[in-house]
């Protein structure tokens, strides 16, 4: 049927545009830039003002590390609930290691807070590879535990900013033409996340597990170790998430990042990752991320009041699962019915 | 493969003398398998004869007790499946084993693509290798659709591409026809040929006889987890591999009483579901015991639940006495004296967790409670009642039915049903996993029931069972009634014959 061949430019760009226009990423995007539009044209300050612009980008950035982590794990058709307590751990940590080792400097804390989340993710992984319970319970309990960890640790104790370098807090308003430091460090990570995704061995068979993991057991691939990866990454992406927490807010008690896992669910999912594993992209979820926080700002400049902002939010979800799950009915039978009239 | 200690001569894989025990169970107890270059060799058995146990030897998922595995002529230990791959083995099971959210270039390459720099993955070439994969096995499969609802036989074709792709030197299908029309088949065929003819030694398994004729050179016949017998297919004949499949002594067990055969009690007419079963005629008289055989898989299980009313059927009527049982209502079929004890015990016969008096008088709850209340002293006194009855071995009612041996569950699962004072029982399997003395209780048991004047209809895998028990055999094949064979006239042979047949001289 369609050629290999033609490898015009024309071709090429013709192509490109027609993927875009089919990816399942491309509606949540289109919305987003709705959002903005027409909150823009209702308060100009939502995208003009300097301040206004920056929050645009700032303010998800640290939920967009999160639900890359995230998206990654639910991938394999597992799902990390911990990432908020790994956060609020990781950012407690940051804040202990400037206060307890003057003059430490700013790549250690970061080196540490990377190691460390990764660490807790290898505990989930490790749970849920070697113990065979499902990631929703193991995971559950973990985001328990760790907070609990949490608050012992810190008490009633909090983290203000005058205990941290200015340097360092600047990172978290900063901006490198225009756009926050923050923004651009969690930029980097989606498209090394992204890439590797679409582009590694690792990362096809990251899918191919969550496609159907019994499968993947039988071809031979190292499913365990595979999964721990996949844990050990999502920790890792919500301990870098908690330094720069610490850096963005400058406070930090026992209870920073509750309720993070469900954002970070929530953006995976409104960004197309399918709960069941298998496909999606952490494009999709970055930009879910993106989507949450921003209709968040947008409603209050919309006159829609703060009670119904978390119910716009559940409908998002909710729309987007039955999205997922029309768009899969209507594939398959698109599928079969190409087979039958074969 | 490329080192110089391979054998020239030596077969591409030979197995002897292996064993394989899953803790009471011996799934094989001396099995062989001489797999050579450029030959489709055949293996067959009844089910349970261990085919299946072989293919996960080789595969690398399970790992032989005892006996030798020679690939090439060097011994090998399998511990993953991943290992028996990189050995050259690939392994078609039943049911493809495919990731449906991937593409089908994907899906084939999946673990090792061709890369480019950094490790990146070389779509292009790696798509144009899966267009020469299907140039070469002569299908068009578009490589960049996901598998997901691809038909059975193109997800074959694709395990197959992956096998090619691999270079595998040994190629194991297990049962890769059953789900396939006429025209599939003949493309299968096909490619293995074509496979064979490339030196490679393939391994095919399948319960129809026509196919292993046509398609093999060799078969193997294996029993109860043995070797028996391998032969090239021009020296044998249907007749001699069948007689080797069931060649036991079927005569001393089971002895069914005479029983008074009366009225037709259950009448089946024209049950039908499309793609499960096909115009199901039989009826089942007073008395009678008349046995569904059949082969793993032939719609048997399907038609007892579609007569109990669990699963759907698009057409047709099920009476019992002259009174329709309504479709997919099977409190309704209880109600007019139908019982059915399930296949699968532990799923879906008993509540394993939940005490012997309380699974006993399950069916029966509704007339044991008083004011919409059950009291333990009548659930008690009922089961009590049945477990005597039945000779059902536990230390007190209230145990947990989950820590009884596999005999005495069954026993409490028919207690169950016979509470009810069904007219017809409907049993299947009712001996699987039982051991032989328990096993000679519940068929007296049965033959006791008949004795009674009560109308039975026993599914069973086991052909000694179906000769010793039934008045009238009722062969299944493929969702049809296939022969319908009197108790004189019933033998492994003629049984056999007709489950595994096409054209069926009744």
């Amino acid at each position: 049927m369609s050629a290999v061949s033609t490898e015009t430019t024309a071709n090429r760009v013709g192509w490109a545009l027609a993927s875009f226009f089919k990816a399942r990423e491309t509606g949540i995007l289109l919305a987003l830039v709705i959002i903005v539009v027409v909150t823009t044209a209702r308060n100009p300050n939502f995208l003009f003002s300097g301040d206004g612009f920056r929050d645009l980008l700032l303010t998800p950035s640290i939920l967009l590390l999160v639900a890359v982590g995230q998206a990654i794990v639910i991938i394999t058709r597992n799902v990390d609930l911990s990432v908020g307590s790994v956060l609020g751990l990781t950012a407690y940590l940051t804040g202990r290691l400037f206060i307890d080792v003057p003059g430490i400097p700013i790549i250690v804390v970061f080196l540490a807070g990377l190691v460390f989340g990764g660490f807790l993710g290898l505990i989930n992984g490790a749970l849920v590879a070697f113990a065979k319970v499902p990631a929703l319970v193991i995971t559950l309990g973990t985001l328990y535990a760790y907070r609990g960890i949490n608050v012992l640790w810190t008490g009633s104790d909090r983290i203000n900013a005058s205990d941290m370098p200015k340097p360092f807090l600047a990172l978290g308003t900063q901006s490198i033409l225009f756009i926050p430091v923050l923004t651009i460090i969690a930029v980097v990570v989606l498209i090394a996340a992204g890439w590797y995704m679409r582009n590694q061995r690792g990362g096809r068979e990251l899918y191919a597990i969550g496609s159907d993991p019994d499968a993947a057991n039988l071809y031979g691939l190292n499913v365990t170790r595979r999964v721990l990866v996949a844990f050990v990454v999502c920790g890792a992406l919500a301990g870098l998430a908690g330094v720069l927490y610490a850096a963005r807010y400058g406070t930090v008690n026992s209870q920073a990042g509750s309720g993070f896992e469900l954002e970070a669910v929530g953006a995976a999912v409104i960004g197309g990752v399918a709960i069941f594993g298998g496909s999606g992209t952490v494009w999709g979820a970055a930009i879910g991320a993106y989507l949450l926080f921003t209709i968040n700002r947008a409603l209050p400049i919309l006159g829609v009041q703060d009670f119904w902002q978390r119910a716009v939010v559940g409908v998002l979800i909710i729309g987007a699962i039955v999205l997922d799950r029309l768009l899969a009915l209507r594939q398959s039978r698109r599928l079969v019915e190409a087979r039958d009239s074969e | 493969m490329t080192n110089t200690a391979t054998t020239p001569n030596a077969p591409a894989l030979e197995l002897r003398t292996i064993s394989k025990a899953f803790g009471a169970v011996v799934a094989l107890a001396n099995a062989s398998l001489t797999l050579e270059r450029g030959s489709i060799h055949a293996l067959v058995g009844e089910n349970g004869a261990g085919k299946s146990t072989i293919v996960k030897i080789i595969a690398g998922l399970y790992q032989r007790d005892t006996g030798d595995f020679d690939l090439d002529g060097e011994s090998v230990n399998f511990t993953s499946t991943a290992q028996s791959k990189a050995a050259g083995i690939a392994v078609i099971y039943q049911e493809p084993t495919l990731f449906p959210d991937l593409s089908v270039t994907e899906n084939i390459f999946m673990g090792r693509q061709p890369t480019l720099s950094l490790g990146r993955i070389d779509r292009k070439l790696m798509r144009t290798q899966a267009l020469g994969l299907f140039a070469r096995l002569g299908v068009r499969i578009d490589p960049d659709r996901p598998t997901q609802g691809l038909s059975i036989a193109d997800q074959q074709i694709i395990e197959i591409a992956k096998a090619i792709s691999l270079d595998a030197t040994v190629l194991v299908m297990d049962e890769p026809t059953a789900a396939l029309s006429g025209v599939e088949v003949d493309r299968l065929f096909a490619v293995a040929r074509s496979l064979r003819d490339e030196g490679r030694a393939l391994l095919f398994i399948s319960h129809r006889f026509d196919e292993v004729f046509d398609l093999c050179d060799t078969v193997t016949v294996m029993r109860d987890g043995e070797y028996i017998d391998t032969s090239p297919i021009a020296d044998t004949t249907v007749e001699q591999i069948v007689r080797r499949m069931v060649g036991r002594d079927v005569t001393t067990l089971f002895p069914k009483e005479d029983a008074v055969i009366g009225a037709e009690v259950l009448t089946v007419e024209g049950l039908t579901e499309a793609g499960v079963f096909h115009d199901v005629s039989f009826g089942v008289r007073s008395g009678e015991i008349v046995a569904l055989a059949g082969l793993v898989g032939a719609g048997r299980s399907e038609i007892a639940r579609a007569v109990f009313g669990v699963d759907p059927y698009s057409a047709g009527s099920v009476k019992i006495a002259g009174a329709r049982v309504p479709k997919r209502n099977p409190a309704a079929a209880m109600r007019l004296g139908l019982a059915l004890v399930p296949e699968d015990r532990r799923k879906q016969g008993l509540v394993l967790e939940s005490s012997v008096a309380r699974n006993a008088t399950m069916a029966i709850r509704r007339n044991l409670a008083k004011f919409g209340l059950l009291f333990s002293p009548a659930e008690n006194r009922a089961a009590a009642e049945w477990s005597s009855r039945l000779e059902v071995k536990t230390a007190a009612l209230d145990t947990e039915i989950g820590t009884l041996s596999g005999g005495n569950q069954q026993k409490v699962v028919l207690a169950k049903w016979l509470a009810t004072n069904p007219k017809v029982l409907i049993v299947d399997e009712p001996t699987r996993g039982i051991d032989v003395g328990t096993k000679a209780e519940v068929h007296r048991l049965l033959s006791r029931l008949a004795g009674q004047g009560m109308a039975i209809l026993m599914i069973s895998s086991e052909l000694p069972e179906v000769l010793g028990m039934a008045d009238r055999v009722l062969v299944v094949r493929e969702g049809r009634i296939t022969a319908e064979i009197d108790r004189a006239d019933a033998t492994a042979e003629s049984v056999m014959f007709a489950a595994t047949h096409e054209e069926v001289v009744a």
